[in-house]
């Protein structure tokens, strides 16, 4: 009874992984009209004694979220998937227009600005942070 | 001997040197490109479904960009920094339009321009123009665009130059804006172009 406890609470650990030491500020989505992708930025702090590494996100309010970067060269711009960023112990990083950016698709809902949509992001040993992004419109920089 | 009259005739010379210097020393925080590229010349569909030429655009500073309604980030970036620039121009952005052009027109139907333009202020016109009409625009002023590989939901991107060009009110191309280019140096040039004009 005792093993099978021990078992269930370790299960339970498991599946809710939630990353001690790593936050979000600044969390923000750029809502677009006419249901085309919206843009979210933020900045990851890992305060974790181990380096973390971000391989994904997503949120109840949309269909699918990626990880991009926007990409300046010889006058093109280019916005590519991201698989994985590596944030040292102590580290930082953010998501801004111009650099990393979520590309957050096909709404579920009606989105509104000014409201606040959760985003959960996603790292390589399955822990999550889960911040609330405010949504903003398309002239907010 | 320094008298009081060879005194004044040499602040003359000198107002008049330094006044001339003036003249011809104007500063531009973003790239000139006067007489470097054609002048504005095009055949579209404007986002309210009217057929339009660069004519339609004459007496207005314009802005055109190239750009896509599912760009998740550069497209909405320089919308953005734009509508900031041109809300803060001493004429909050009269006599100025900005022409933001699809090179996606498979997805952007001009209804669909309408409302993402017009998300962005009053001086944005959307433009959507036939697989020719495109082309020409395109390569009149080196704008190059490709499409990625679709995902499995058929979605993809599209990699496309980031240049921002600036006509005057003749349709003369003076000026290229690129993404580092801040809203305050955009909203500088733009009200020095507008000076240019009597405007």
């Amino acid at each position: 009874m005792t093993r099978l406890a021990v078992l269930l609470v370790s299960a339970l650990f498991a599946v809710n992984a939630w990353a001690a030491g790593v936050t979000v500020s600044g969390a923000w989505i750029r809502h677009l009209p006419a249901g085309v992708p919206a843009g979210g930025f933020f900045t990851l702090h890992n305060q974790s004694k181990h380096a973390i590494v971000l391989v994904g996100a997503s949120s109840p309010d949309y269909a699918t979220v990626m990880l991009h970067q926007t990409v300046e060269r010889g006058g093109t711009s280019k916005m590519m998937p991201v698989h994985r960023i590596e944030v040292p112990t102590g580290g930082a990083v953010t998501f801004r227009p111009g650099a990393y950016h979520l590309m957050l698709m096909h709404a579920k809902h009606e989105i509104k600005v000014g409201s606040k949509i959760p985003v959960t992001l996603m790292l390589f040993d399955g822990a999550k942070v889960t911040a609330q992004f405010e949504v903003r419109g398309p002239t907010a920089r | 001997m320094l008298t009081p009259r060879l005194t004044r005739r040499l602040a003359t010379l000198a107002a008049c040197a330094a006044l001339a210097a003036c003249s011809n020393k104007i500063q531009w925080r973003t790239d000139n490109i006067d007489g470097l590229m054609p002048t504005l010349e095009f055949h579209m569909t404007d986002d309210a479904g009217k057929t339009v030429t660069a004519q339609a655009y004459r007496g207005k500073i314009v802005l055109l960009y190239f750009g896509y309604t599912n760009c998740p980030d550069t497209c909405p970036t320089t919308l953005a920094k734009l509508a900031q620039a041109l809300k803060h121009t001493k004429n909050h952005g009269a006599g100025m339009q900005v022409l933001f052009v699809t090179v996606d027109p498979k997805r952007d139907s001009i209804s669909h321009m309408h409302a993402y333009v017009r998300s962005f202020g009053p001086w944005f016109v959307g433009l959507v123009g036939t697989p020719d009409e495109l082309l020409e625009l395109t390569k009149r002023y080196r704008v190059t665009y490709s499409y990625g590989k679709p995902d499995k939901d058929g979605n993809y991107e599209v990699t496309h130059s980031s240049a921002v060009f600036v006509f005057d009110g003749s349709g003369h191309a003076r000026l290229i804006m690129v993404p580092h280019d801040s809203a305050e140096a955009i909203t500088a040039d733009l009200d020095q172009l507008a000076a240019q004009a009597g405007g």
